[in-house]
């Protein structure tokens, strides 16, 4: 039956199983839109704006492991969904993006909302393409979604111009797609695994250095057999979180810039690091030149070849699936007769635990003023740790990173790489569509939700009870710490002034507001919240201390064991 | 170092942007670029001329190889290869200029594709500094325009770039 290419757009989602698409209409895809009406399998998410249904469908996607798909207009539409495109980019999420454009015939004459598409997202995605004949969408579609998720996931756009959507075709969505240029290595070289066994049991300071890519490819059990095989330290990213359980003991807590102590000092002097799925990027390994000064070796899993070496010199390099190495590891090191050298291994873990009893992440609450980390602390009580939580850039970030002790994967939900200011409320309406029983709350900070406070309207709509934990410093926070520590104190554009009473503008979404000014009412006011509210979105704005500054901190072009700890100050 | 880096990549719009992107967004060297499909047409075949230190050039064959139009890539310089590069000149050639220029021509065996009472064009093909020294040769103030293709590159005997 030859079908329009508006309905063949509606038929391969189905096909793909997509339960919901987030986006907004407009004149180049309202034929598609059209076919959205007359069926009512896929679900639309009217979002408010382009940039939120990308960071939507981005959470939906991080949070289940499915592909997140959205769809927005020609022109101001794509350039809206930008920002959102870039930070499923960074962080390596599997998105589904379909854009309308002008009728082919136009392309190129500067028509109304015409912009190149394919050419401003080019370096921000997997991989794009434009329609140009209605018999080629189904299997770009089909190509899109084998694109998105395969290999090193990402987001992929497929451009549709509004003539496309109109022509006729036979529908056939394929089966299966085979591209001779893309063969992404799956299995790990038998070879370099071999290596890698040996350099593990020799090792007498051993850490694993385990990021994103454990939680893309599902593999945290196998990281936790691993670990526990071996008895050795394991540290996260920041987009590692969740993908190995922060109340194992062998756990050191997140490395980095605001890592722990613990975390960056066994990181900076082990003498072997397993790497898995990790990019010791700027923010992790600090300053290159005095991380390369000590002598280690180092085992590289990823399956992204071009993020080995990159940054670090690597001595066993391993191009594949995490999940497939880590498995092959685990029945390897299950083989072997040996095992690491118990003593050495304990000289290490003493070393460790003395680090540890530096107590990097402690603080104090006094009576008068609300700690930032107080609340992160109660909110991780409270929901038994085991909410969904989504994060916004900043100070906060930081503290619901440190303060939150994920155990399970995909709960941690933040813009790592591109470190998008606004994701918070969008990505908790993704995170929250895709687990409709979770318990999902937003931590985010006066300055951050500003950015995409037009969702509350979209929670509204599709009744998407999220606790929203604004930590409202009158800050930008991180801004403001770096000005305090780098500029002499001179806080240039950093201090918010003139803000909404966020309880009245909750209000006005038809939302629940609730203003917390004092430590003793932080425990109460989140029990109402999760218990009394459990329904309902609440904006919780949470007074807290104007000078709290994120430790322990590796400044800009420092080495990591180079840490400004709170108690030095 | 400079290096030679071959290019087999699906014949489609947009592939050659995909790969200028990529050099100008990571900061890489372009020092020539050619590009023409293959005998099959569904291919298109680039050299590119670059330079970096060893690191640099590994994380350019990677990250080309990720491009998913990409199909294979070489570094020919790794082993013995062949490099050619076309020009075209547009001299001045009046008086006795213009016998000086065709003896010049000679001798770097390149042929006079176009002549006018008061210039000729003349065809050259060689690597780069063959290219270079026939400028040199020459009476600089006679050349009117130069056109160089760039560099195309083959390796040697059984090294072969092929899908």
């Amino acid at each position: 039956m030859q079908l329009t290419g508006a309905e063949i757009v509606i038929r391969c989602l189905q096909e793909e199983n997509v339960e919901h698409v987030f986006g907004y209409p407009g004149g180049s895809v309202l034929y598609i839109y059209d076919e959205f009406f007359k069926q009512d399998k896929l679900k639309h998410v009217l979002v408010r704006h382009e940039q939120a249904a990308v960071h939507a469908a981005d959470a939906y996607s991080r949070s289940s492991n499915k592909i997140g798909v959205c769809m927005v207009t020609s022109g101001p539409g794509v350039t809206n969904a930008v920002t959102g495109i870039a930070t499923a980019y960074m962080d390596s999420i599997p998105l589904v993006i379909l854009t309308g454009q002008v009728p082919t015939h136009y392309i190129g004459e500067d028509a109304f909302q015409e912009c190149d598409t394919v050419g401003i997202t080019r370096p921000c995605v997997k991989h794009n393409f434009l329609v140009k004949d209605v018999r080629d969408l189904a299997v770009t579609i089909k190509k899109a979604f084998y694109l998105a998720k395969t290999g090193r996931p990402g987001p992929v756009l497929v451009d549709i111009p509004k003539d496309i959507t109109m022509h006729k075709c036979e529908f056939e969505y394929p089966k299966t797609i085979e591209m001779r240029s893309y063969n992404p290595i799956v299995k790990g070289h038998p070879g370099q695994i071999k290596k890698a066994v040996q350099l593990l049991l020799d090792a007498k300071r051993p850490l694993i250095y385990a990021g994103g890519g454990v939680i893309l490819s599902n593999s945290s059990t196998r990281l936790l057999r691993l670990a526990h095989l071996l008895g050795f330290p394991v540290t996260n990213t920041l987009m590692g979180l969740g993908g190995y359980p922060s109340t194992d003991r062998q756990f050191l807590g997140m490395l980095g810039m605001h890592g722990t102590y613990e975390a960056n000092m066994a990181m900076q002097t082990a003498d072997v690091i397993l790497a898995v799925g990790a990019r010791f990027d700027d923010r992790v390994i600090g300053n290159q030149v005095h991380f390369a000064s000590v002598q280690r070796k180092i085992i590289h899993i990823d399956i992204d070849p071009s993020s080995i070496s990159k940054r670090v010199k690597v001595e066993v390099p391993i191009v594949g699936d995490v999940g497939e190495v880590l498995e092959e590891l685990c029945k390897q090191l299950t083989a072997s007769k040996e095992q690491p050298e118990p003593k050495a291994l304990a000289a290490w873990w003493k070393e460790i635990d003395a680090w540890r009893s530096k107590k990097s992440l402690k603080y104090k609450q006094g009576k008068e003023i609300i700690m930032p980390q107080y609340v992160i602390e109660k909110l991780y009580e409270i929901t038994g740790g085991d909410a969904f939580v989504t994060s916004d850039v900043g100070q906060h970030q930081m503290w619901a990173a440190q303060y939150y002790k994920f155990d399970k994967p995909r709960r941690w939900i933040n813009s790592g790489g591109l470190g998008t200011m606004g994701v918070g409320l969008p990505y908790a309406m993704g995170v929250k569509l895709a687990n409709p029983k979770a318990t999902v709350a937003c931590v985010t900070g006066e300055g951050s939700i500003q950015m995409n406070i037009q969702e509350l309207s979209t929670a509204k709509q599709f009744r998407l009870p999220i606790k929203i934990i604004n930590l409202n410093n009158r800050y930008l926070g991180m801004v403001r710490q770096w000005q305090e520590m780098f500029h002499g104190n001179r806080y240039a554009e950093s201090y918010v002034d003139a803000l909404p009473d966020f309880v009245k503008l909750a209000e006005a979404y038809g939302h629940v507001g609730m203003k917390i000014e004092r430590p003793a009412d932080v425990e109460p006011a989140l029990r109402e919240a999760f218990t009394k509210h459990k329904n309902d979105l609440v904006f919780m704005d949470f007074m807290t201390d104007q000078k709290a500054n994120v430790y322990p901190m590796v400044a800009a072009g420092k080495g990591l064991s180079e840490m400004i700890l709170a108690e030095d100050l | 170092m400079r290096h030679i880096i071959s290019i087999l990549l699906e014949n489609e719009a947009g592939a050659l942007s995909r790969v200028c992107g990529l050099f100008s967004a990571r900061g890489y060297n372009i020092e020539s670029l050619t590009v023409a499909p293959t005998e099959d047409a569904s291919l298109s075949r680039m050299t590119i001329v670059t330079a970096g230190s060893d690191a640099i050039i590994e994380q350019i064959t990677k990250q080309l190889n990720k491009l998913i139009e990409v199909v294979k890539v070489v570094d020919l310089s790794e082993a013995p290869h062949i490099e050619r590069e076309l020009m075209l000149v547009k001299v001045r050639a009046v008086g006795k200029d213009r016998e000086e220029m065709k003896r010049i021509a000679d001798i770097f065996r390149g042929r006079i594709i176009d002549v006018t009472e008061t210039s000729y064009v003349i065809e050259l093909t060689g690597n780069g500094s063959k290219l270079d020294a026939f400028l040199e040769a020459i009476d600089r103030s006679l050349i009117m325009e130069t056109v160089r293709t760039g560099v195309s590159g083959i390796g040697r005997g059984d090294r072969i770039l092929k899908v």
